[in-house]
Formats: structure tokens, C-alpha cells, sequence
């Protein structure tokens, strides 16, 4: 057996090495700790509890606790009996006067349209009234005497539900409880994520074929030209969002720069000026333009790192200069062209100023929708099981592109 | 490496900061004023807030927004209350209350009216309800660019959804609201009976159908100060607009626009208290102040909104800035009156999120 081998002082060499890289490993990660406590707070945290707002709904079970105990019971044959409706009335009371009736109606009615008045209505009345309760309650209303209404507020009585994820594909419960497509005249978010990649695709495509020349020819220019173009990419980067958006409009509406020209110099009639924007093709002009950068720089930093002598040793032995360019110059880019088009499309996909400010009516993108239902339906739920929707589908995305080229390949620079 | 790491804690340390600063409580001598902006602020600033702070010394901060009920909620659920006083919609005013967004206003703060009438009997129906105080009453309308129609001119709503007399753009509000009422109307539905009709799925279908026959001319707009820039910029032929806006632009800019009162869909104004606003006596003292029947009066001499008081109206004289008498120029005016229709807010408050969702869907398709 040899003998162990030991440092100076006559500790084991592999503990005395195990301790020196212990004493590094934590002060990496007490260096990493703000960046990460940061990320925590600012990026994991939110969207933990934007996914969590998408299928919580505590809202039924704590203001309408009788009702929902005596509907747990109820088949969903029938209209529920006199026991039912002494309990809802006692619900209904109570939740008035500590003033949450609102929500329950607020959030019943985003199921079923109608039931915001039938519960804030009949509350106000329920205080007034002595059992029995069910003629009276039918008699103000007569959707409690309709099943739909019972088994709207049955299914929204457990404290996790997927309504909203089922509402954010255009599908909702009937009243015996199966997934069914709503109304065609009320179908909208499928075909807004198709739409949504549909222009994502586009936008990444334009940023492809506007984008690979111009990194091409920045990275075969002599540095000081080179240079200069480089800020040309460069200073729209820098300028605002809002800036570029906003000048899009001068230039394409139809009373705008481009559509003057034309009528100026006779390629159309001042009565056939042409729409350019305030449509799907204006923002995906806008959102090409604005993306571009994000195309050329990974580009460019691949490109040039790629030895001109690859292309020359080709050609020397015998490639045509295309040849050369398509099978040895082109494949040495895909890192590049990988990380650029992985990079707009995913920009594209969540994009929102741009589509809400030259979108027009259908220029508009799913992130448009999720915005509508923050700022205007209150409808947080719905917005998160759509932003929940998006970002399962860039993960899935994410996955795909490591499993065919591969992640490690991608190059930012 | 390290830079981007230091820039990136610099920035979130500054981000916290900002946060910080934002979230200190405003000056107790200050109140924060929110409403919709542009000429319409103007004139609560001349009318309400000037002579509000000369007279208590409270400092007004104006903000604006683009009404809705989002802002207010966030403040309300984050438990960091900015605003005090919101100037808000009718259906939002009620949804809010309900919400338990707002603060409960006594109407009993509210003064009489110089004649002695009590302010329940003084202000207009729906005025004061649990939570908010009406201040005006506006209106939608349509408006036409006066030179682009050299000879019949729009008289009625049904010309604003006729293309072939009257070709040209249509300017719209982006949302259902206001839209399917003109619509009905357009379509002969008599004004008294327009909710009748959009109650019923039929009724719906038929406004939906309506809309359809200038959707490919339409513009659609969100916020208020875009119609009458449209028409000046030649954008459209005619557009929706609230009647205060374009009011302005003919009183003050001398645009040749011209109003058609014809189906005017008029609604209030209101002014509610954010839950938990930082400064809650003085925004309820605020809200008795402007709402009395001299700076109700006042507001009218810089915008064409109605005030939402009667005893105002004999007091309503001529526009600050351009002179002209204002009376005619009223949502409530008899002549422009006949054929009005009131924002139903119940029916909005039931059905905006199916109608919402419908009038998306059939945007983009």
C-alpha cells in the first residue's frame, strides 16, 4: 500500500484541495447570490405567481360557502330545491354587506354573461325577504330557475380551475359539464396564436433575408468602413421603440411620406392612395425593422470569426465561388443564424407596443389580447392562462431548437 | 462580465429606488387629480383645481389616463394607493363600487343649490350613486370635415353608415360600446327601444351586421384626442368622437368640422375616491367643492360638456378663449337632445365581456 500523500504541514493533500476549492465554490455563489436573488424576485416570483393567478379562483368558495355545501350534493339534473336557495340568500346577504359581492358577480358573469345583475340585483333584495326563499328569488329573476346558472356556480366552486385555460382556447363547459367550443361569432384566441406565429415566422424570415447580407458584407469590409455601418445597425438599436413605431406611421399612412411620393409622381391616384399600415403587413414592416439589429448582431459576431482562408483553400481547390459560399461559408454561419432567428422569433412572438400602436384591426397579436384583459376586462385570469399558453409555447420551442441544432451551438458573440 | 454584472445591480438598485420614491406618500397638502387628459383636463384644471387650491391651499397634482378600471385595481390589490381622486365612467363607477374598489362618498357632503334646492334634487338622474359624483354629462357623436362634402351634407346617423351618398373613411372607437347602439340605430331601431333590441342575440347579430357593411372603411381609434386629429389630417371623412373634442377643435382651431347630433349616445362623468387614497378628506372635500353649481357652471365656459347639476345650466355663459355661446353647443340642448340615447350601464356592466370578446373576434376576422 503506498503511503498517503500528504502537504507541508502534513494534511491530506485531497481534504487540504477539497477545502481550497470549497473556500472558491463559495465565493462564486456569494458573488452569484444579488444576481440570483434578483432574478428570484424579479423573474422566477412573478411568473410562479402569474401561473398560479391562472388557475386559482378562491373567490366562489369563500363568499358563497353555504351555497357551494348544498350544491356539493346537487346532480345537475334539476333545478336544486328550497335548501339551495336558503343558502344562497344567506350568502348573498352577507356578501353584500361586507361589500365582495361585486367580485362573485364580476367573476360568475366572465362564465356565464348575464349573472353580474342576476347576483348584485337579487342581493339587494334577498336581505328583505323571509323563507321561502325559491318563489322569490325566480320571481326577481328567472334565470334561477334555469340550470345553466346553478351549474355555472357549481363548476366555479372548487379553489383551482381550468376555466381559464379552457376560455383561452375558445372552449368552454356546457351545462352537463362537457368541453364544447364556444359560439363561432365568439371565437377568437386559437386563431389569434396561430396568427401570432404566423407573423412571427414572417418577421424572423424578412430579419433572415434583410439580415444575412448585411452581416455578411459588415463582416467582409475593412474595419474602418466596416465600423461606420456598423453604427448605422446600430443607431436604430439605440433609438427608442416608440420612435421607430411612430416614424413607420409618417411614413406609410395613407396621408404619409410614401404614398405622397407615389401620388406625386403618378404611380397611383390621389383617390387609390394604398393602406401600408394599420394592418398585418404594417406591423410586420415595423417589427421587421425594429427586430433587425437583433438578427445582424449574432450574424455578424459568427461571421467573423470565420476565416476568409476557408473560402479561399475552397476555391483553390476548385469550388465555384458559390459553391464555396453555399457549402463551406453557409454552414459555418448556422450558429449564428440559429441565435438570431431564435432570438427575433421569440422577441416577435411577445411583441406589444408595435402591433397595439399600427396593428390596426387585424395587425393585433395574442399579447394585445392578454393587455385588453389586464387594463380593460379585469380579466386577470384569462390574461395569465393566455401569457401561461405563450410560455409553454416558447419553452417548447426552446426544447426543439436544442434537440435539432442544439444549444451549445448557439453564438450571441 | 463584471461590468454587465455591476450595470445590472446599479440598475435594479436604481429601479428600487425609483420604486421607493413612488411609492412614498404624496404631500399631505397635495391631492392627486386623474383624469382623461387633453382639453377635458384643461378645463377641470381651469374650473375645479385652481380655484380649489386657492381657496384651501392644496396643492393639485393632474395625471392623466385612459379610463378603465386597471389602474385602479393594481393600486388597490398592491396595497400602494397613489391616486386619490378618479375621474371615471359611469359603468365603471358602479363596477367599481361593487368591486369594492372605491370609497363610499356621503352624499350629504355635497351643497345645495344657490336657490336652496338639495343636491339629491339638484343633480340629474343617476348622478350620485354609492361611490362617485357626476360632474358632466358627454356625449358620442359623429362628426364630418365640412370641406369634403361640397354638397348634401351627414344629417343623420344612418349617413354615417352609408358609403355610396357619403363615401370617405369612418372613424370608430375601438370596442362595441356606443358602436352597436349607432348601428341599431342606423338601422332603423327606434332610440327609445335600442336595448330592447341589443338584448337579444338577433339584435346583436343585426348591429354586428350593420358594422359590417363600412368595416373595410372603418379607423378605429382608443384614445379621445385621436378623432379630431384624424379629420384634420384628412384621415377619414367622418368619425365618432366625444362631442368636447371636436367642440374644441372648431371652437378654439377654427377646423371646419361640424357636429350630427342625430343617435347621440351620452353617459357621465364621474368622480370616485380610490380605495385607501392617501389623501381621503381631502379628495372628498374636492369632489364637494368642484361639483357645486358654479364651478359645474364654470367647466362648461371651456368644454361643451353638460353639467351634471340644473341649477348650472341658467349660469352656463360664453367659451373662456373663443366667445361663443355655449348652450347650443350642449349634449342637453333641446335641439340636440331628441333622438339621444343613454348609455345603458347595467346592460354594459352584464354584457361588455361576451360583447368584448365577439366584437375582438369579429375585428380580426
Amino acid at each position: 500500500m503506498s503511503e498517503q500523500l500528504t502537504t507541508v504541514d502534513g494534511r491530506p493533500l485531497k481534504a487540504a484541495l477539497a477545502s481550497a476549492e470549497r473556500s472558491k465554490r463559495i465565493r462564486a455563489v456569494l458573488l452569484v447570490m444579488p444576481l440570483f436573488i434578483f432574478i428570484f424576485f424579479s423573474f422566477l416570483y412573478p411568473i410562479a405567481l402569474m401561473l398560479y393567478r391562472s388557475v386559482e379562483n378562491p373567490l366562489i368558495a369563500q363568499h358563497m360557502p353555504e351555497t357551494v355545501a348544498v350544491l356539493e350534493d346537487w346532480d345537475g339534473n334539476e333545478v336544486p330545491g328550497e335548501e339551495a336557495f336558503a343558502a344562497l340568500a344567506k350568502d348573498l346577504v352577507v356578501a353584500r354587506e361586507s361589500r365582495e359581492i361585486g367580485k362573485v358577480a364580476t367573476r360568475l358573469n366572465f362564465e356565464t354573461p348575464g349573472l353580474r345583475s342576476v347576483i348584485t340585483g337579487s342581493a339587494r333584495s334577498a336581505g328583505k325577504w323571509e323563507p321561502p326563499y325559491k318563489e322569490k328569488f325566480i320571481d326577481r329573476r328567472k334565470e334561477w330557475g334555469e340550470l345553466a346558472t346553478w351549474a355555472t356556480i357549481k363548476r366555479l366552486s372548487p379553489t383551482i380551475t381550468s376555466v381559464n385555460y379552457l376560455a383561452a382556447v375558445d372552449r368552454q363547459y356546457s351545462v352537463d359539464g362537457e368541453i364544447q367550443m364556444i359560439g363561432e361569432d365568439y371565437q377568437i384566441y386559437v386563431d389569434l396564436f396561430l396568427r401570432t406565429l404566423w407573423m412571427s415566422v414572417v418577421v424572423t424570415v424578412s430579419c433572415l433575408i434583410l439580415g444575412f447580407p448585411i452581416a455578411y458584407m459588415l463582416a467582409s469590409l475593412p474595419l474602418r468602413h466596416s465600423n461606420l455601418l456598423m453604427i448605422l445597425v446600430l443607431l436604430p438599436f439605440w433609438t427608442s421603440l416608440l420612435v421607430r413605431t411612430t416614424s413607420w406611421i409618417v411614413l406609410l399612412q395613407t396621408q404619409g411620406v410614401l404614398n405622397d411620393i407615389m401620388v406625386w409622381t403618378g404611380i397611383i391616384d390621389d383617390a387609390q392612395r394604398i393602406q401600408l399600415i394599420f394592418n398585418a403587413q404594417g406591423t410586420v414592416i415595423a417589427m421587421t425593422q425594429i427586430l433587425l439589429p437583433f438578427m445582424v448582431l449574432p450574424l455578424y459576431s459568427v461571421m467573423k470569426t470565420i476565416p476568409p482562408s476557408y473560402l479561399r483553400a475552397a476555391e483553390s481547390l476548385g469550388a465555384h465561388r458559390f459553391l464555396a459560399f453555399w457549402r463551406i461559408y453557409v454552414p459555418n454561419t448556422l450558429p449564428g443564424v440559429g441565435a438570431g432567428c431564435l432570438l427575433v422569433f421569440i422577441l416577435a412572438i411577445g411583441y406589444y407596443i408595435t402591433p397595439a400602436l399600427v396593428g390596426g384591426q387585424d395587425g393585433q397579436m395574442i399579447s394585445n389580447m392578454i393587455a385588453f384583459h389586464m387594463q380593460k376586462s379585469l380579466n386577470w385570469g384569462l390574461a395569465a392562462a393566455l401569457g401561461g399558453i405563450l410560455l409553454v409555447g416558447v419553452i417548447i420551442l426552446y426544447w426543439l431548437y436544442n434537440k435539432l441544432v442544439g444549444i451549445d451551438r448557439l453564438k450571441l458573440g | 462580465m463584471i461590468n454587465k454584472l455591476k450595470l445590472t445591480t446599479f440598475a435594479a438598485a436604481g429601479v428600487i429606488a425609483f420604486g421607493a420614491m413612488a411609492a412614498a406618500p404624496a404631500n399631505a397638502d397635495s391631492l392627486t387629480v386623474v383624469s382623461w387628459g387633453g382639453a377635458y383636463t384643461k378645463s377641470q384644471v381651469e374650473a375645479y383645481h385652481k380655484p380649489f387650491t386657492k381657496k384651501t391651499g392644496t396643492e393639485i397634482l393632474s395625471e392623466n389616463y385612459s379610463g378603465g378600471l386597471a389602474e385602479i385595481k393594481a393600486q388597490v390589490e398592491a396595497g400602494s394607493v397613489k391616486w386619490d381622486v378618479v375621474d371615471v365612467e359611469l359603468s365603471d363607477a358602479v363596477r367599481g363600487c361593487d368591486e369594492g374598489l372605491l370609497e363610499p362618498i356621503d352624499a350629504s357632503i355635497l351643497p345645495p343649490a344657490p336657490d336652496g334646492t338639495p343636491a339629491s334634487k339638484d343633480f340629474i338622474d343617476g348622478a350620485i350613486t354609492d361611490c362617485a359624483v357626476a360632474s358632466i354629462v358627454w356625449s358620442t357623436i359623429y362628426s364630418y370635415d365640412k370641406s369634403k362634402f361640397s354638397g348634401d351634407k351627414p344629417s343623420t346617423i344612418a349617413d354615417f353608415f352609408d358609403l355610396k351618398k357619403f363615401p370617405g373613411k369612418r372613424g370608430m372607437r375601438k370596442t362595441p360600446k356606443a358602436n352597436l347602439e349607432m348601428a341599431l340605430a342606423a338601422d332603423g331601431v327606434p332610440t327609445s327601444e335600442i336595448y330592447d333590441v341589443l338584448a337579444t342575440d338577433a339584435g346583436v347579430d343585426r348591429a354586428f351586421k350593420k358594422l359590417d357593411s363600412i368595416k373595410d372603411s372603418v379607423v378605429w381609434w382608443e384614445a379621445g384626442a385621436q378623432p379630431p386629429q384624424l379629420l384634420a389630417d384628412g384621415e377619414v371623412a367622418m368619425t365618432t368622437a366625444y362631442n368636447g373634442r371636436i367642440f374644441n377643435a372648431i371652437a378654439t382651431e377654427n377646423k371646419p368640422f361640424d357636429i350630427v347630433w342625430d343617435a347621440q349616445v351620452f353617459d357621465t362623468d364621474l368622480f370616485v375616491v380610490v380605495k385607501g387614497a392617501p389623501n381621503k378628506k381631502a379628495a372628498m372635500d374636492f369632489i364637494a367643492f368642484a361639483t357645486d353649481t358654479q364651478r359645474l357652471a364654470d367647466q362648461a365656459a371651456w368644454i361643451s360638456y353638460g353639467p351634471a347639476r340644473k341649477s348650472s345650466a341658467p349660469l352656463i355663459g360664453k367659451h373662456a378663449e373663443a366667445g361663443i355661446e355655449m348652450g347650443p353647443h350642449m349634449p342637453t340642448a333641446p335641439e340636440n337632445f331628441k333622438t339621444a340615447i343613454q348609455n345603458d350601464f347595467e346592460f354594459w356592466a352584464d354584457r361588455q365581456d361576451e360583447l368584448n370578446n365577439r366584437f375582438n373576434s369579429w375585428l380580426a376576422n
